[in-house]
């Protein structure tokens, strides 16, 4: 069986799926996957599957649950790439891939995944400054007695 | 009339035996220019079908051959098996009724994916899957 690598680039892990998925391959990805996450503390999970000629229930299935488990692992999850005959196959299959964000490229995907890492930034500040406010600061009810 | 030319039979008994169908359903469908949606709907009907016959009948063959009518082209596949056999095929067919982990979509999805879908099964006797994709 073929493994499909994963590239750690920055704080996110990049996979680039180049050979055809049997259902083992897909397995071992999921679960490659979910290790590097918490080995290398990553953010963020780029899939290319432009390469990819059919994704069928299996596969799609895949996507799904590598984003629901990064998210459980505190990262984000985008796949990147999808043919537009894949689209409309997979749609017409009936699995519609929701949860699952997208992107049309690996730099748009990238883009994605540095403005949601932000935003947990400054997310996490706000949250940071909101502890360091004193209660009741100067003119409350208490303060003038 | 339909003809039938090039009848080429793959077991099915490993994962990688489900992607080698794949690669033979897609070659063949190259060949009769199958437009590239097509081409993507029969492989993706194909691979949902190959692992049917490996996960619910144990193992079993994929036949692909090329067809002709009225000056048209197809791709017929048959997937056969000798496993359990499918006690409700109405049942089986509904999308997301699975008899397992999966999502229900692989047999009901295969079928939406062809243009001719033909199914014959028997408990204890196995299961055999036609599908037919034509070109436009």
């Amino acid at each position: 069986m073929e493994r499909v690598p994963v590239l750690s680039l920055g704080d996110a892990l990049l996979v680039s799926i180049q050979i055809d998925l049997q259902d083992n391959t897909v397995l071992a990805l999921q679960e490659d996957l979910a290790e590097r996450i918490v080995s290398t503390g990553a953010r963020g999970v780029l899939i290319d599957i432009s390469a990819v000629d059919i994704v069928d229930s299996f596969i799609g299935r895949m996507f799904a649950s590598i984003a629901a488990l990064s998210r459980l692992l505190d990262a984000e999850t985008v796949v990147v790439g999808m043919r537009p005959a894949v689209a409309i196959t997979l749609v017409e299959l009936g699995l519609s891939l929701a949860g699952v964000r997208t992107a049309l490229d690996v730099e748009r995907g990238m883009k994605i995944l540095r403005a949601l890492s932000d935003r947990r930034e400054v997310r996490q500040a706000d949250e940071a400054d909101a502890d360091l406010v004193p209660v009741a600061e100067g003119g409350g009810p208490a303060a003038g007695a | 009339m339909t003809t039938s030319t090039g009848v080429e039979e793959l077991p099915i008994r490993t994962g990688d035996d489900v992607v080698r169908v794949r690669q033979l359903v897609r070659a063949r469908a190259q060949e009769v220019r199958l437009s590239l949606v097509d081409q993507t709907k029969l492989v993706t009907a194909a691979s949902e079908l190959a692992r049917n016959t490996l996960v619910h009948g144990g193992s079993g063959t994929a036949t692909v051959e090329t067809l002709s009518r009225d000056g048209r082209s197809g791709i017929r596949a048959v997937f056969a098996d000798e496993g359990p056999g499918i006690p409700d095929v109405d049942q089986a067919l509904t999308p997301g009724w699975t008899s397992g982990s999966g999502l229900g979509l692989g047999l009901s999805g295969a079928r939406k994916l062809v243009d001719e879908f033909a199914i014959d099964t028997a408990v204890g006797r196995g299961t055999t899957v036609t599908v037919v994709k034509w070109t436009r």
